[in-house]
């Protein structure tokens, strides 16, 4: 379908330009440390900049030709290179554009770009701006590779490579300890869930080699697992169930979900792009991509859904009562993943994919505004510190209200179309509970960003410094994401209220259920839509009475029911009970099993001294023979000649 | 009557006087002389033996070693001279370097 080939190879280059400006950052980060001292930031602002928004005019023109072909049509540029080459397998360096990695594509060069141009600001004069930027730019890099990979080796790849990036930028401040344990923790709860991932990939060869009979040995490219499922038919939900521990891994799910709201300490912009807008939804997009796995697997669904919807449920109650600002909003991210896991699970890809999108733009915006609001105040994260910031910082307050009235679903924002559908597949196609929690959560929602928003912006100030003035490469992108956190619901208006559902169509080949059946519910939609409208208008409400106008109660509340305040505040002590299962044993294995006992002791203590020692003793007893009188000596001599004449007389 | 037995018989004996006194005694000069004397004990069975036998073989060898004996008692000496003048002794318990 392409015509020459140049612009065949015109994918790779979406790639290829944020490695770019990663060498290049890279390269004068080297250049600062070597001088020991940061050089002008200017060049850096450039390429840091300028190569996402040439990724991002790339994936627009790859989106477009994508939109003009026929339907069921894929970019599918030639193999850059031939990756593994075995008797047993193959596999080539290739990427893919269909519709989800298009969609995908613009998500996270577009909120990408923003954001990396929203960081001139907020990490101007760091020490470190540099590496920022090369750490932004690699993880941009290895985003890109992960969603436009057309096999699973390619995705795993990106997958281990922004889980890099995500660590490097986590620790990024890595002086201080706090934050270098951060990342660390980071890091290892996602090896958990991709040690699933690997097992996935390794039991689809497993299945492959001992039924396949082809002699095509690219079985690892998602279009030749989707065209040989039959294959995975009893495979299938274990398989799934291995994926899914990976992608519950990299999405913060539970029993992972830990690594997230601790990953806030990393810079306000990596927390924006890698743990709210991209990263965290490659989960998501994995699961999504290997859909059709997950629909012979229908076990594997429902706990897709269920962990899901747990997630959404308790995360969303921790925001609660969270009080520093990024925490609030690393939760309700958690929360909000919960949203589309359970999307997954009732058979909505698309509705997953969709919610993935406009949660990219007011998510983004967000946790940009909290960055404002953080710079503004001097690093100032505790919301009982502010308050009162509308009329001091008015762009950023008008977006971090856009972008709340969006998250809570109150239309026509994009919230609400995303999550709308995503409460109408779970009414339709899930038990009833299922809808009747996702219903409860949405209002949570809507109460924990109103809270943050009404403590944040609204009453009086309580902090003490004067706030900063915001420069305009902080408040343009943040202005940008709040018009898209506007209008993006749009491109999902779904047909009752007289749209076309754009999105859903767009990326219908996802999923194989016939979407012909919603017309019948009609009726039932529009009735659950105004219901969970009024129910996020009247959480907001409440939040907004609750918090402003009678701060009071909110202590009284806070008294009376106050174990179930410490429960809930201390984030259900989930972190102390990992820590008294997994961590202190392993801590106290590793202290006196591995290090005292085996390395110490027995590699340490007998093999290395112990054999010096046996040497030692050895010498000295035969070094005594060595006494320096040439009598001794002859004597010796003498004796061994005797000894050797008497073997020869008598042998 | 003298026969090859009372020389070889000899032999050893002036090759024993030569060991014990390598062993037991500590100037250089005299283990020097040790060494001599077992050199000759050793030359007396290969003549006595030559002559026993009729053969030339043992006369020849108790040459070479003559001629042997001749240069090394050239380098001992010079050794011992030498180190004479450098530590001022030639006893050998005086001298422990290799000792473990």
């Amino acid at each position: 379908m392409m015509e020459s080939t140049f612009l065949s190879y015109l994918p790779y280059c979406v790639a290829g330009f944020p490695l770019l400006g990663f060498v290049i950052n890279t390269l004068v980060a080297l250049l600062w440390a070597k001088n020991q001292k940061p050089g002008s930031e200017a060049l850096v602002k450039l390429v840091g900049c300028l190569f996402p928004i040439l990724a991002f005019i790339l994936s627009l023109i790859c989106f477009s030709i994508l939109r003009n072909s026929p339907e069921g049509m894929v970019i599918s540029p030639p193999a850059l290179f031939r990756w593994i080459d075995t008797a047993l397998l193959t596999v080539d360096f290739r990427f893919m554009i269909d519709p989800l990695t298009a969609t995908m594509m613009l998500v996270v060069t577009g909120v990408g770009s923003l954001i990396h141009i929203y960081a001139t600001g907020y990490m101007h004069g760091d020490q470190g701006f540099a590496r920022f930027y090369a750490y932004l730019n690699l993880f941009l890099f290895f985003m890109l590779l992960l969603i436009m990979g057309n096999n699973l080796l390619v995705l795993f790849v990106g997958w281990e490579g922004v889980g890099l990036c995500s660590y490097l930028l986590i620790g990024f401040w890595f002086t201080d300890e706090e934050k270098a344990k951060c990342g660390k923790k980071a890091f290892i709860v996602n090896r958990i869930g991709d040690f699933g991932f690997l097992l996935g990939i390794f039991l689809v060869m497993h299945t492959f080699l001992s039924q396949s009979q082809s002699s095509d040995l690219n079985f690892l490219d998602y279009s030749f697992i989707a065209q040989h499922k039959d294959l995975f038919l009893s495979e299938a939900t274990l398989i799934a169930l291995c994926f899914f521990a990976g992608a519950a891994g990299k999405s913060a799910q539970i029993p992972l979900y830990v690594w997230l709201p601790d990953a806030m300490a990393g810079p306000t912009p990596v927390s924006a792009l890698i743990h709210a807008a991209t990263m965290v939804t490659a989960g998501i997009f994995m699961i999504a991509r290997l859909y059709f796995l997950y629909e012979l697997a229908p076990v594997a669904l429902q706990v897709v859904a269920i962990i899901g919807l747990l997630t959404a449920l308790m995360a969303a109650s921790i925001a609660l009562t969270q009080t520093d600002i990024k925490k609030v909003l690393a939760y309700s991210t958690v929360s909000q993943l919960g949203y589309m896991f359970l999307a997954l699970g009732v058979g909505a890809p698309q509705a997953a994919i969709f919610h993935v999108v406009t949660h990219a733009f007011f998510k983004a915006c967000l946790f940009l505004c909290a960055g404002s609001v953080i710079y503004a105040l001097h690093h100032q994260q505790d919301i009982r510190h502010m308050g009162g910031l509308f009329k001091k910082i008015p762009v950023t307050s008008l977006a971090f209200l856009v972008s709340t009235i969006a998250i809570a679903g109150i239309p026509p924002l994009a919230g609400f179309f995303s999550k709308d559908e995503i409460l109408f597949h779970t009414f339709t196609h899930a038990p009833r509970i299922f809808y009747i929690v996702g219903f409860l959560v949405s209002g949570l929602t809507s109460f924990y960003m109103f809270r943050l928003f009404t403590l944040v912006f609204l009453g009086k100030y309580r902090g003490h410094l004067e706030p900063h003035y915001l420069p305009l490469a902080m408040d343009a992108p943040i202005a940008i994401l709040a018009v898209l956190a506007l209008v993006g619901g749009f491109i999902g208006v779904p047909e009752v209220l007289g749209g076309t559902n754009r999105i859903s169509h767009w990326l219908a080949f996802l999923s194989t259920e016939i979407h012909g059946e919603e017309v019948a519910h009609h009726g039932t939609e529009l009735i659950l839509m105004g219901i969970s409208s009024a129910w996020a208008l009247i959480t907001a409400f409440m939040a907004f009475s609750l918090y402003l106008k009678n701060p009071e109660w909110t202590k009284t509340l806070k008294e009376k029911c106050q174990q179930l305040y410490n429960l809930v505040s201390r984030k259900y002590y989930v972190d102390e009970i990992y820590d008294g299962i997994f961590v202190r044993p392993l801590v106290w294995l590793s202290h006196k099993f591995f290090w005292k006992g085996m390395d110490e002791a027995i590699i340490d203590g007998v093999m290395v001294h112990g054999f010096a020692d046996i040497s030692l003793v050895a010498s000295r007893i035969i070094s005594r023979f060595q006494s320096g009188f040439l009598g001794h000596y002859v004597v010796f001599f003498v004796l061994g000649l005797i000894g050797i004449m008497f073997y020869l007389a008598v042998g | 009557m003298i026969t090859v037995q009372h020389f070889l018989a000899l032999s050893v004996i002036l090759f024993g006087l030569g060991v014990l006194g390598l062993v037991i005694r500590k100037n250089l000069l005299i283990i020097f002389m040790c060494i001599e004397l077992m050199l000759n004990a050793s030359n007396l069975a290969l003549v006595a033996m030559a002559r026993h036998f009729g053969k030339m073989d043992g006369h020849v060898i108790a040459f070479f070693v003559m001629a042997i004996a001749a240069s090394e008692a050239a380098l001992g000496l010079a050794i011992v001279v030498t180190l004479f003048r450098s530590r001022k002794t030639i006893r050998t318990s005086d001298w422990r370097i290799l000792r473990g």
